[in-house]
């Protein structure tokens, strides 16, 4: 019975390919595929706006939306009406096409990210052997997309957004692979559910996941700093911060490419979290052997929730990086840590089992880390704060 | 779906797009559109190479493919240098068109 | 050259006949008369976008036309069974190099377009040598169609095998590439730094 709970959707899937003639079946179980996501990750979006907004308004101690509906939950259908009769205004000296192409060629790129991602037991879209390297291709093909609607708009504050956004983007995804590639240092392979299938051993109650071990949780802390980055959210969302720069590079969109970017950047929250699930906290295996029980894809979705919770948490908390702060962070801090973190990783592997890698491993991230965040607090000129007041 | 391309065709595609490149590269003013048409040849490069790896006696050797990877990476390389020095010379001569820049003195 | 492909057309479609459906369009697929459309859209895309980024005036919609072509090609890799290389096209070209490309036409001015026209004088001496260099490639290929092969097996290659062969047989050019990127890194921040305003 669980296991049938478990693979539902194959089943479902399966169940409905049956419909047609044996020739046309692999072809309608990938279109079903294809369906499921595009309409299962966009209603979690709605739902995560509305979870934002509610969760922001508490931490900020207010409540959030609660008109629309019981606790504001219908609030996105009438975000969504109202993104959808807003008139879309183009600048009179835009380029038309490039302005029309990039939000579809954002959302595109991350909807294709999705195809990679193990959301169940079986419940991958395209097991591709190189997985891992499609997925960072259709990352780095978002930034495009970011460039293409700040110039387009013939704006100073898109197209400097836009540069902003992008040097953000390429800044941290350099960081985002390396500490990608030490899982797959250890799993040895690109595939996702490999990975997922590696990580889905338990020793008596304890699972193997990645981020229980010191490089993982050294690779899983600079994976979230850089996906925190790499989405534009905050603490690093100064392109479209609204007191620096109106709203950056999608200033002149509005109305329903407006809600596309919307969409676009909370699918690369989803998708950049569905990832970072998969590589470090197990994909869709249960926390303890005895729960394996609950259906594999609840794990996964509830996975990825907590970790959106933690960027609307992070959101509501952290102020604002400026631009060289976030950069120099990006190249004089997480690089360089998780370059060394790929070396204890290497070292993790080599030492082989038994409980001296962990002394080793842990001792030389906790010195890195020391050293590191020492040297960079020494050489600011932060003294006391002094106040002057107004005579 | 492979035996129903012959290498031939691939091998015309990247020789066409070769041409093209060249084209861009010799008869642009402007030294960025240089580098793009270099970026073209490049590539046109690759492709022939993967054609040649996909066709030939023994694909399991790897080398074309490899071959192919590292020319992306010293493309790669070779473009982000060639840029670095069309901004220096931009900073220095302020204009990006290879028309003007016709002296040797600096 | 074509009686024989007729010959071999011909004992195709009775094989074909004899143990399986009859179908035209692979036959002539066999015999090499009819290329996949798929190839045919993909050559077109990535021709047109090279094309188109060669002749625009503006120079930011050539670098999103050799996006287009750039996506081209990496889809014909994928056509020819090398995942691996395309995506790393994806991921260097389209992911990097374009915007590098992008970032340098912002930074000098690129916008601005030149008052005597985007093509340099002496652009018809150009024109020609490309068009002889298309033509010496183009009669070498056709003159050697009998001699490549023209069907293969789909190679099994895994990522596995790229990694084994990269640490074992290719070592020695990965090392020297991984020299080369870290000098043209360093180079290229030294070309493009600022200069010290030296006070005289």
């Amino acid at each position: 019975m669980a296991g049938k709970l478990d693979q539902i959707f194959i089943l479902l899937r399966d169940w409905l390919a049956h419909f047609l003639p044996a020739a046309l079946r692999p072809a309608a179980e990938v279109v079903l595929g294809v369906i499921a996501i595009v309409c299962v990750f966009p209603g979690l979006f709605a739902l995560t706006t509305v979870f934002e907004r509610k969760g922001l308004g508490r931490i900020q101690n207010r409540l959030g939306p609660n008109r629309v509906g019981p606790f504001g939950l219908f609030q996105p259908v009438a975000d969504g009406i109202k993104a959808l009769i807003k008139e879309d205004i183009v600048p009179f000296s835009a380029n038309a096409g490039v302005h029309f192409l990039a939000p579809l060629v954002l959302v595109v790129t991350v909807f294709m990210g999705f195809a990679v991602l193990p959301m169940g037991r079986n419940m991958v879209l395209v097991n591709m052997d190189s997985g891992l390297l499609f997925y960072f291709a259709m990352g780095a093909a978002t930034e495009l997309s970011v460039f293409m609607a700040g110039w387009s708009s013939r704006n100073k504050y898109s197209l400097l957004g836009a540069m902003r956004a992008v040097a953000q983007m390429i800044s941290y995804e350099v960081v985002l692979l390396l500490s990608a590639v030490s899982v797959v240092m250890i799993s040895g392979t690109l595939s996702l559910p490999a990975i997922v299938a590696s990580q889905n051993t338990y020793s008596g109650i304890w699972p193997h996941w990645y981020i229980f071990t010191p490089w993982g949780l050294a690779a899983f802390v600079m994976y979230a700093i850089a996906g925190t980055a790499e989405t534009n959210r905050s603490p690093f969302d100064l392109p479209e911060g609204e007191s620096e720069l109106v709203a950056g590079y999608h200033t002149e969109y509005s109305g329903f490419k407006f809600a596309l970017f919307f969409l676009g950047e909370y699918l690369a929250m989803f998708s950049i979290s569905g990832l970072g699930t998969t590589l470090f906290l197990g994909g869709w295996s249960a926390p303890f052997s005895f729960l394996t029980l609950i259906p594999s894809w609840i794990w996964f979705f509830g996975k990825v929730m907590v970790s959106i919770f933690v960027f609307i948490w992070m959101r509501g908390t952290l102020p604002r990086l400026r631009q060289d702060q976030l950069m120099n962070f990006a190249w004089k801090f997480v690089l360089p840590f998780t370059l060394l973190d790929l070396l204890v990783t290497a070292l993790w592997r080599f030492m082989g089992e038994g409980w001296a890698r962990w002394v080793v491993c842990t001792v030389i991230l906790v010195a890195a880390y020391a050293v590191m965040g020492c040297l960079g607090l020494s050489r600011k000129d932060i003294g006391p704060r002094s106040y002057r007041y107004a005579e | 779906m492979i035996g129903a391309t012959p290498l031939a065709g691939y091998l015309l595609v990247a020789a066409l797009l070769f041409a093209i490149g060249l084209a861009g590269a010799l008869t642009r003013r402007n030294a960025i559109l240089v580098l793009i048409g270099i970026e073209l040849m490049l590539n046109a490069a690759n492709l022939n190479l993967i054609a040649f790896w996909r066709y030939g006696p023994h694909p399991e050797a790897l080398t074309g493919m490899m071959f192919a990877i590292f020319s992306i990476a010293v493309a790669a390389a070779e473009a982000a240098v060639g840029l670095g020095l069309v901004i220096s010379i931009y900073r220095h001569t302020n204009t990006a068109e290879l028309d003007k820049i016709s002296r040797m003195k600096g | 050259m074509w009686r024989a492909k007729g010959v071999e057309g011909s004992a195709v479609v009775l094989f074909a006949a004899r143990f399986g459906t009859h179908d035209p369009w692979r036959d002539a697929r066999k015999d090499g008369r009819l290329l996949s459309p798929i190839f045919y859209i993909l050559a077109v895309l990535t021709l047109a976008g090279g094309l188109a980024s060669v002749t625009l005036k503006h120079l930011v919609h050539c670098a999103l036309a050799v996006t287009v072509a750039f996506a081209g090609l990496a889809l014909l890799f994928l056509q020819l069974d090398a995942q691996f290389a395309g995506f790393a096209q994806i991921l260097v070209y389209i992911g990097a190099v374009v915007i590098l490309i992008v970032f340098a036409i912002l930074l000098t001015r690129g916008s601005d377009l030149p008052k005597e026209g985007v093509f340099s004088k002496t652009w018809p001496v150009g024109l020609l040598i490309a068009a002889a260099v298309f033509a010496v490639l183009g009669w070498a290929v056709l003159q050697s169609v009998r001699a490549v092969p023209q069907q293969a097996a789909v190679p099994a290659v895994t990522v596995r095998d790229i990694g084994i062969a990269l640490v074992g047989r290719y070592v020695l050019p990965l090392e020297i590439v991984a020299l080369l990127l870290t000098a043209a890194t360093i180079g290229a921040v030294i070309v493009a730094m600022h200069e010290k305003v030296r006070s005289r």
